[in-house]
């Protein structure tokens, strides 16, 4: 052992010499440096913290949606403060002595030495006043900020809210530090870097009273901030207003997409409320009484809810059995009331007619086709196959994918397959007669409004859709993203003209279930829904128009409401006519939408 | 020598060491009032704040160290095993029932206190290698015994790791000195520090320049290394101009498309394989040992850009591009370290006073009466006062390694050549990263940051060296 204890000096020279390096290295800090001490001398640096205006916001015809109004924070240092009239400070920002105290404890609670923020988001005309007095406030100074202004007081799931950073954001992200704001929902949140631009910060020498000095180093290390970036959103507000308007008292939501480029011309969701209620000081307040209030507001129902789609459905239904030839567009099949309920109508004698009586059975036999094809002997083994290789079609129509559209929460949706039932009910323990409810767009499967639309654009494409999207531009230059490409489905346009053909007559021919939705001089093609549900149904439309070369594709669903055609469908009418003639001539219908109030029973 | 002598604690405690200890827990405590002052509470004995509290932990630990000094020195050796087997069950339970605390999850919380398991893992960990290497038939040429001191670090590297606490992690790399003091082979020491050395070259160095180093050090390794000189020659050529060819094989075709891993492994590839060449003629066992220290150091530099961009977090990827002059935001990432440089260099020679220092206060503020406690030092009591405290570190350490070298148990040398890693470790990295000569990995200044339970591992872990040391009378060869 002892021939290694040699070695001892070995490890005492490199210990050593990693202490005289650290020696030599505080020599030069301390003694040879001067440029680090420049900040001596009692002297120190403050760190204002310049903020970007954040991004403006606007709508595909450039009305401005959002915009900034200038705020200012009353900043402290606590071990700055002198002795001064604490009357006069509290008269210049209305507030009473007893908060003037309760907010000094604050900040000396949180550092006798940082900056925090002793009042927030002062206007303009209080600030006129305080600035006169404010080199009496020892330790006192303003931090400019900007808050945000929604100028048309609609829209508020699509332009969101910004609100202070919470922790955990902030722990995640060294971009903010507490007290920032941030996109909390909607475009503000999902856009938030474009928005933000970039902070940046001025340095200057304060001395121990916390008077300025002067810049250090001449604002060297200064940096400027950068303004964040103006977008242009694909929206329509005025037909968002309309939207909105015909929505009220209701709840649901409108969808509307422009089918040829999968740009979102309108997402309503109803209830709703003026977005301008979570900016400034009363924010916390009218926030907790949103969030608490019944019928969810603040939930975005247009992207975030689904619901089972009902009839709309048995349009995709028709084409995966059309593409995997199970049946032809001629085929004909019973109104066999035995096996699903129906409602009288002649005999469903093509895929087209299927559609337009929406006759259930029809459907019941088409899916049987789909999912039951005898690949095996046993139905079980056989409709496991079947239903996964309708899952993997249906898919591509849309369904059980969370669309990138740019806005939070959308949800995906749930097209059930073979492992859902097996989950269920047990590995071939179930068959098609066990989900042959799929087959009328109930039971198990979910749809939220915005894959309902995007599948209404895909039907006005006859075959295509650009994923749908809500921003159009970025300061001035035409948006063009992953997610707005183009998407081609793997069907053949024969069976979606077979499908336009079964819309067309819903609307436009006699047992059409919707005839609401006609039109003098425009052709629109809809298909109406009735989703079952616990309490009364939920009435749905899809609709496009006009019926070649669409200019909008729309899903309407309002909850609680009945039968599709009796509301959907005027409301989706009253849409289309509004977007492609920008007026609509049907006031006694409109007044009758607008007054009815459909409250949610659930 | 006689018996009363030899058994009297007190006589044989080396009381050196203890002063050394209290001097520094005492200016520590100082120094974190000065750091935390806070003008509604000016006693330095006010509980309510870090100071106060401060000092209970010292008594605490005081009362701890005492303890540790009662415990028969038997009992650290013979439940060596015991107390690692413990240590390994604190980190695996932290992972399941402990906080979050600066994104790592490697703390307990017990109403308002706090404890880092890991601070006492170390200790365990020193015991059990003491051991372990302390057996008469341990040997660095045994396979086996070389497997099981791997497990020793492996096990809570791998269980700190994934608690998210990498600055813990890499202190078990310090236990080389303890390796290397008992015989591990130098090559693999040098090795290693060559590694460490390449690990920050190839993050800042241009590749063609790293490959001209890692040439000329293959070079000069193996000068050192064979002593068959007819070979040398044909070694350096045939690197020399493998390692051009490859370098105008990435410069001048499109053949390989990622530079780093072209150089390297055909640089590499060649070497191996002429050594391989050598090896079969001549069964030189060095050459085999060199094989496997170039290829170590090939895989090493390969794996620089994974480890830093896979394993570290983002925090510390910035910091060490920081460190390494990468980027130079002075208000970025590099913020702690440009503002710790600047309170500790307007301190000047002889500092501001006691309680005048205003950058630590005003500014630079997050870890200041923890990890960045030196600052306040340095801007406060000046050159003379970092000095001192540098000084009396470098004169506890090497102290330590005299007692080290004065044991006639193993157990015990071994041990105060681990005490000796751990504080120099925690001492280099806490003050290289104040004054920017090393990464910012948040780990203590050993008895100076605020704290309970760094405080007491530190004083445990050296009060049981003095406890061996004070019994080194009564152990005979």
């Amino acid at each position: 052992m002892s021939n290694w204890s040699n070695r001892k000096y070995i490890i005492g020279a490199i210990i050593l010499i990693v202490f005289i390096t650290i020696f030599i290295k505080l020599f030069y800090l301390q003694i040879f440096d001067e440029t680090l001490k420049q900040s001596s001398d009692n002297n120190s640096q403050r760190h204002v913290t310049v903020y970007p205006g954040r991004g403006l916001i606007y709508d595909r015809n450039s009305v401005l949606l959002v915009c900034n109004e200038a705020a200012y924070d009353l900043m402290l240092v606590p071990r700055n403060m002198d002795e001064f009239d604490t009357l006069s400070l509290c008269n210049d920002i209305d507030i009473s002595i007893e908060e003037f105290y309760e907010k000094l404890e604050k900040c000396r609670k949180y550092s006798m030495y940082r900056p925090s923020i002793f009042h927030k988001q002062i206007n303009s005309s209080q600030y006129a006043v305080l600035q006169e007095h404010l080199y009496k406030y020892h330790g006192f100074f303003v931090q400019a900020r900007s808050l945000r202004k929604y100028n048309e007081g609609i829209a508020a799931h699509i332009l969101g809210d910004i609100g202070e950073i919470d922790i955990k954001t902030l722990e995640n992200d060294s971009y903010y530090s507490g007290g920032d704001y941030i996109g909390k929902s909607g475009v503000e949140k999902s856009y938030e870097e474009l928005l933000r631009g970039s902070k940046g910060v001025e340095i200057f020498l304060v001395d121990v009273r916390g008077n300025i000095q002067g810049s250090y180093h001449n604002g060297k290390y200064d940096k400027p901030a950068t303004p964040g970036k103006d977008i242009h959103l694909t929206i329509d507000i005025e037909l968002q207003r309309y939207g909105e308007l015909l929505m009220k008292n209701k709840v649901g939501s409108i969808v509307a997409i422009e089918p040829k480029s999968g740009e979102i011309l309108a997402l309503v969701s109803s209830p709703s409320y003026d977005p301008q209620l979570l900016v400034g000081r009363k924010r916390g307040h009218n926030y907790d009484s949103l969030l608490n209030s019944p019928a969810k507001p603040l939930i975005n129902r247009a992207v975030s809810s689904t619901y089972p789609p009902g009839s709309i459905f048995k349009i995709a239904i028709a084409l995966v059995a059309l593409q995997e030839g199970v049946i032809k567009t001629t085929s004909y099949f019973p109104c066999d009331v035995s096996k699903v309920a129906c409602h009288g109508h002649p005999p469903a004698n093509s895929v087209a007619r299927g559609i337009q009586y929406s006759c259930n059975p029809y459907f019941y036999f088409v899916f049987k086709n789909t999912i039951q094809r005898g690949f095996e002997k046993s139905i079980f083994k056989d409709s496991r196959i079947g239903l996964d290789l309708w899952k993997e079609k249906i898919m591509t129509l849309g369904f059980n994918q969370a669309l990138d559209i740019g806005l939070p929460g959308v949800n995906k949706g749930l097209i059930p397959g073979s492992d859902f039932y097996d989950k269920w009910y047990g590995k071939h323990r179930w068959a098609f007669s066990t989900i042959y409810s799929l087959s009328i767009g109930q039971g198990e499967v979910l749809v939220s409004p915005l894959q309902m639309a995007n599948f209404c654009a895909i039907l006005a494409n006859r075959g295509f859709y650009h994923n749908p999207h809500i921003l159009k531009k970025i300061d001035n230059e035409e948006y063009v993203g992953e997610n707005t490409k183009k998407i081609f489905t793997p069907f053949a346009r024969e069976y979606f003209e077979e499908a336009v053909k079964g819309m067309d007559y819903v609307v436009n021919e006699e047992y059409g279930t919707g005839y609401y939705a006609r039109l003098q001089d425009i052709r629109v093609c809809g298909k109406t829904g009735t989703a079952q549900n616990r309490g009364k149904d939920h009435s749905v439309f899809i609709a496009f128009a006009p019926k070649d070369q669409p200019k909008i594709a729309l899903a309407v669903y309002v909850e609680n409401a009945g039968f599709g055609g009796t509301w959907a469908a005027p409301i989706a009418r009253l849409m289309i006519e509004k977007h492609i003639r920008g007026y609509t001539n049907d006031s006694i219908l409109e007044k009758r939408i607008i007054e009815t109030e459909i409250l949610s029973n659930e | 020598m006689n018996r009363s002598k030899r058994g009297n604690i007190l006589v044989n405690i080396d009381w050196i060491t203890v002063a050394i200890y209290l001097i520094l827990v005492f200016l520590g405590w100082i120094n974190i009032y000065s750091a935390t002052y806070n003008e509604s509470h000016i006693s330095i004995f006010d509980i309510s704040q870090k100071y106060g509290k401060q000092l209970i932990w010292i008594g605490a630990a005081i009362i701890i160290a005492v303890f540790t000094l009662i415990i028969d020195s038997k009992f650290y050796s013979s439940f060596a095993y015991v107390l690692y087997g413990i240590g390994i069950l604190l980190l695996l339970s932290v992972l399941f029932f402990g906080i979050e605390v600066n994104a790592s999850k490697s703390w307990f919380q017990i109403g308002d206190f706090r404890i880092q398991p890991v601070e006492f893992t170390k200790i365990s960990v020193c015991l059990a290698l003491a051991r372990l290497l302390s057996d008469e038939n341990f040997s660095f040429n045994k396979f086996s015994d070389v497997i099981r001191t791997a497990i020793i670090f492996a096990l809570p590297i791998i269980l700190i790791f994934l608690q998210n606490d990498t600055g813990s992690a890499l202190m078990f790399f310090s236990f080389i000195f303890v390796l290397f003091r008992q015989g591990m082979n130098k090559v693999v020491f040098i090795t290693s520090f060559a590694l460490v050395v390449f690990f920050i070259l190839a993050l800042i160095i241009d590749l063609e320049i790293l490959l001209i180093i890692s040439l000329a050090l293959n070079i000069i390794g193996f000068t050192i290394l064979n002593k068959y000189s007819s070979q040398k020659r044909i070694v350096f050529y045939t690197s020399l101009v493998l390692a051009i060819i490859s370098y105008v094989l990435y410069k001048y075709t499109n053949i390989f498309v990622d530079k780093t891993l072209t150089l390297v492994l055909i640089n590499t590839a060649a070497i191996a394989l002429l050594m391989l060449v050598l090896f079969i003629i001549k069964k030189n066992k060095t050459i085999i040992l060199f094989l496997t220290t170039i290829i170590g150091i090939t895989i090493f530099v390969l794996s620089v850009d994974f480890v830093f961009n896979n394993i570290l977090q983002p925090h510390q990827q910035n910091r060490i591009n920081d460190l390494l002059g990468i980027s130079s935001d002075p208000l970025g990432a590099g913020y702690n370290v440009n503002q710790s440089k600047i309170a500790i260099g307007s301190g000047g020679l002889s500092g501001k006073g006691f309680l005048k220092g205003t950058q630590t206060k005003y500014n630079f503020v997050p870890e200041q009466s923890t990890d960045f406690i030196f600052c306040t030092i340095g801007e406060e009591w000046g050159f003379l006062g970092s000095s001192l405290v540098l000084f009396l570190f470098c004169f506890l350490i090497l102290r330590l390694i005299f007692l080290a070298e004065r044991q006639r148990s193993v157990f015990s040398r071994i041990y105060g050549y681990g005490v000796v890693s751990i504080l120099f470790f925690h001492v280099a990295i806490n003050m290289g990263m104040t004054i920017g000569l090393a990464p910012v990995i948040g780990i203590p200044l050993p008895f100076f940051s605020y704290g309970g339970s760094s405080l007491w591992a530190f004083t445990i872990l050296l009060f049981i060296f003095i406890k061996l040391d004070s019994d080194r009378l009564q152990i005979f060869r």
